[in-house]
């Protein structure tokens, strides 16, 4: 039999065992009420740990973000001072940074996707069940109780159907939320192991000493050849004895991967 | 008649789309059945699509009943054969 056929009936068939133990049907209409109502709350909760598990990763990305900028800027200034070997690592570190961000965003995409969806099960949901209140309440005035059962039976399916619906998009978007606390607090915790951090508070932060020791002579260095530019000499960097090899790998150095790590050292 | 695609909603389509819908809802089934993931995935987009397209959403305050149930958009088939072998896995 087809798919979707038999899917309606398994639904359909749990709103009918429902009902079926139920001995007053219009005592079915406020336990089923108070069912919803719950169902409700218990929606709009899943949006919330959604959105706190979304704005987690968002604050992860953040920190991520400014590692990235951090080793980007420290690589460029290896460079400047003419440590390539710097520079690279650097560059090898914000890459792994880099790799988590892009996993990060996949899983801040998905997190937004299931808030989405939540949100508006829990409209659809909230509709539905005012609609059940107005019919509850129209049913138990107007009808005897034997004249009620066929209303309150329609009523019912087609509620009840809606809250399997909801039922199983909560159970997806704690699954999901489940997965993403595990990686989230995995990453809280390689970051804190400063693994993907930038190298000055990182436990590396020789790279970052070494580099502020060679800053003073460094900016000596480019301060002069910048004025030789501006007299006009041109290209200044490739007069500068010394600092020829890190000036003239200046440019290519995001392909850092075209350049074995020793050639650019003129130390 | 009323279908619904779980995690979007109901909506109603025209009987003269039935013949079509099962069609693909076949293929959908002859996925499951030789265990092809990948085949089940195209049929199970294809089914949702058409059901978009051919269907009016359903008045948001009407409480009635699909005929025909669909997996949600990122169902696998094991999800699938769960809700179709266990009805204790919807919940509510």
């Amino acid at each position: 039999m087809s798919v979707m056929k038999r899917v309606s009936m398994i639904f359909r068939a749990k709103a009918n065992k429902a009902l079926d133990r139920m001995e007053d049907p219009r005592e079915t209409l406020d336990y089923s009420y108070q069912t919803q109502l719950e169902l409700l709350q218990k929606v709009r909760r899943g949006v919330a740990d959604v959105a706190t598990s979304r704005k987690r990763v968002e604050l992860q990305m953040n920190q991520l973000e400014q590692s990235s900028n951090k080793l980007d800027k420290q690589a460029r200034d290896a460079l400047s001072a003419g440590r390539e070997d710097l520079a690279r690592e650097a560059l090898s570190r914000k890459s792994g940074v880099q790799s988590q961000l892009a996993d990060l965003q996949t899983q801040y995409t998905s997190l937004q996707g299931e808030e989405e969806k939540l949100t508006s099960a829990s409209q659809r949901l909230d509709a539905k069940v005012q609609a059940f209140r107005t019919k509850k309440e129209t049913i138990k005035a107007t009808y005897t109780a034997a004249e009620a059962q066929t209303r309150i039976t329609e009523a019912f399916t087609g509620i009840s159907e809606e809250m399997g619906d909801v039922g199983l998009a909560i159970q997806r978007a704690e699954d999901k939320t489940e997965q993403m606390k595990a990686r989230a607090g995995a990453l809280d915790e390689l970051m804190a192991s400063g693994a993907l951090d930038d190298v000055v508070s990182g436990p590396h932060d020789d790279i970052q000493a070494e580099l502020d020791r060679m800053g003073a002579s460094h900016d000596v260095d480019s301060e002069l050849a910048r004025m030789k530019a501006e007299i006009g000499q041109g290209s200044a960097p490739r007069q500068l004895e010394g600092s020829a090899g890190a000036d003239g790998h200046a440019a290519p150095a995001p392909a850092q991967a075209a350049q074995p790590a020793e050639a650019g050292d003129p130390e | 008649m009323i279908v619904r695609i779980l995690g979007e909603g109901q909506l109603e389509v025209d009987d003269s789309a039935m013949s079509e819908l099962n069609a693909l809802d076949q293929e959908l089934e002859a996925a499951i059945r030789r265990n092809d993931e990948a085949a089940f995935g195209a049929a199970r987009d294809t089914l949702l699509a058409r059901v978009r397209a051919l269907g009016r959403p359903v008045q948001a305050d009407k409480l009635a009943p699909s005929a025909l149930i669909l997996p949600q958009e990122d169902a696998t088939m094991t999800d699938v054969r769960k809700l179709l072998s266990d009805e204790g896995l919807i919940p509510g």
